[in-house]
């Protein structure tokens, strides 16, 4: 087994190979890009980023998007947080039942629910906003923090519950000075969880607003479609939606493959 | 460890989680369910038309078709990411400095935006100033996937693998990290070969994670919308007009609520009774 690493290298290869095409095109002019097949940039170009980074319905784009993950991971993982420590420790009416309920909302369809979604936001008066998106993206991000969590806090001998009461520690005491740090891992992996899939989808973000938050994959859509062909731009553009998910895997890159492991189904 | 005691008021722990969720899950839900049995005309004014949509559909050749389709795509990429992201696993440094470089750039495809991986591929494919079209062209093959099917589904699977493999990989390996050394040195005691070591001791310790590797392929497969519909829209023709896409042409596009509120109602209830048939099954297996 001595070329054993071959095959971890030529699926990193095969990962690479159109996001090198995506840098490839996003530094070439869309002359270039029209006229032929060059394996790299000729004409080498910074057009294309200059124009989204002075552009602001380009870069609010950006803005927009980080705000409603943000806001959608602090919100998912700490409602999810007390709620994981009840299904880790107590058993209460209706326990299983509401699990599985709440694992059934991460199977349906996001385009079952985008028409429902624009009547119910446009009624309550969020439409347009950040909360929404970030509401509603809540849908299957919590879900899947109280799974993720659960998980890691079953992992934590009750003992140190026990303990800590018998020191004479209130329950919100113990639950926020120590329960909290001995699952910061949990944690890191849950909220990378939470920002990775509300990140990715867009048919939600989109379906939920019009300019005010409209997110970045948005913008690049809409741009697609009515300015032609400028897929230098556009090439730009998803090069940088690339950046702030590589940033987050390298904080939490000691802990993504625990993340699913320690979850139970 | 696994004592737990009674305590019914850890429902006010479960309740922030409960009322957000069931803001979003069951007041949309009964929207679709509202719209599944009655007719509009617009202006707010509905009609009683009881099962009609869902006999409708049911018997509808387009959502059978939108099935079928589905069914395939979904079949063929838990048939080809699955074993293909177990062999990578296997094969993967367990220590040492490359683990992390391994893991970033393998995570990196599942952090990209649905739409923008639709986009990457869209030019990644092109025939003839993308990389894979010219590369095949160039090869012979004839390839032009806005035009033939069978190209549309390849470049579709393909890239179905390239976005999501991954995600097999980080699970697999999970499950593979967590198997004691002893185990190993045991095996070579005993003198096992590799495809024993495979079979009686890294298949079984990663039985649990690769459950949750088939469960959320298959549902993530079965929802699929955006990136197909960016690469190819759906086309040529209908050739890769999955349930989602299907779903809101019907609903967005030609606004037909009833029909398309049946529609969903089905395709939901199609993924849950999959997904706990997979679920029982592989538990079941578990217990023997």
């Amino acid at each position: 087994m001595r070329f054993r690493w071959l095959i971890p290298a030529v699926y990193i290869f095969f990962l690479m190979l159109p996001i090198y095409w995506l840098l490839n095109m996003s530094f070439k002019t869309t002359n270039e890009i029209l006229g032929g097949f060059t394996l790299w940039p000729n004409n080498f170009t910074l057009e294309n980023y200059i124009t989204i980074f002075t552009d602001p319905t380009w870069y609010n784009g950006y803005i927009n998007s980080i705000i409603y993950v943000v806001m959608n991971t602090v919100i998912s993982v700490s409602v999810a947080l007390p709620a994981a420590y009840a299904f880790s420790r107590y058993r209460f009416l209706g326990d299983k039942h509401l699990f599985f309920w709440l694992l059934t909302n991460r199977m349906a369809p996001p385009a079952v629910f985008a028409l429902p979604f624009f009547q119910l936001y446009s009624a309550v008066g969020l439409f347009d906003t950040h909360i929404a998106v970030a509401l509603a993206h809540c849908l299957f991000n919590i879900p899947l923090a109280v799974w993720i969590l659960e998980g890691f806090m079953s992992g934590v001998p009750k003992e140190l519950d026990e303990t800590a009461y018998v020191d004479g520690y209130s329950f919100w005491r113990f639950f926020f000075k120590i329960f909290i740090p001995t699952i910061t891992a949990g944690i890191g992996v849950a909220c990378f969880f939470c920002f990775m899939f509300s990140w990715v989808e867009l048919l939600l973000a989109k379906t939920l607003t019009s300019v005010a938050a409209k997110p970045i994959a948005a913008t690049m859509t809409r741009t697609a479609s009515t300015s032609g062909y400028e897929l230098g731009l556009l090439a730009a553009a998803g090069a940088l939606t690339i950046l702030p998910g590589a940033v987050v895997i390298w904080f939490v890159r000691n802990y993504i493959a625990k993340g699913f492991a320690l979850g139970r189904v | 460890m696994s004592r737990k005691t009674h305590n019914q008021r850890a429902w006010i722990f479960v309740l922030p989680v409960v009322v957000l969720v069931a803001f979003n899950a069951v007041i949309p839900l009964m929207t679709v369910v509202n719209f599944s049995v009655q007719e509009t005309f617009g202006d707010n004014m509905f009609f009683w038309e009881g099962v009609t949509w869902f006999q409708q559909t049911l018997a509808s050749e387009r959502f059978h078709a939108s099935l079928l389709r589905q069914l395939l795509f979904t079949f063929i990429i838990l048939a080809i990411e699955i074993p293909l992201g177990v062999a990578i696993a296997l094969a993967m440094p367990r220590r040492g400095p490359w683990v992390s470089v391994c893991l970033v750039l393998m995570a990196l495809p599942l952090l990209i935006p649905w739409n923008v991986v639709g986009a990457i591929w869209n030019i990644f494919a092109l025939p003839e100033i993308g990389f894979l079209g010219n590369l095949l062209n160039g090869m012979g093959f004839d390839y032009n996937y806005t035009q033939q099917p069978l190209a549309a589904w390849f470049t579709v699977v393909l890239m179905d693998v390239w976005h999501w493999t991954s995600l097999v990989v980080l699970l697999a390996y999970a499950g593979l990290i967590a198997i004691p050394d002893a185990y190993y040195q045991a095996a070579k005691i005993d003198g096992a070969r590799f495809w024993a070591v495979f079979r009686y001791i890294e298949l079984p310790k990663m039985k649990r994670v690769l459950t949750i590797a088939v469960l959320l392929r298959f549902m993530d497969s079965f929802m699929i919308y955006t990136e197909p519909f960016v690469l190819t829209g759906g086309g040529p023709g209908n050739a890769t007009t999955f349930l989602s896409i299907d779903l809101v042409k019907i609903a967005l596009g030609q606004f037909d609520l009833g029909p398309a509120a049946a529609m969903s109602l089905i395709y939901f209830l199609i993924i849950l009774l999959l997904s706990w048939i997979f679920y029982t099954l592989m538990m079941r297996n578990e217990e023997q």
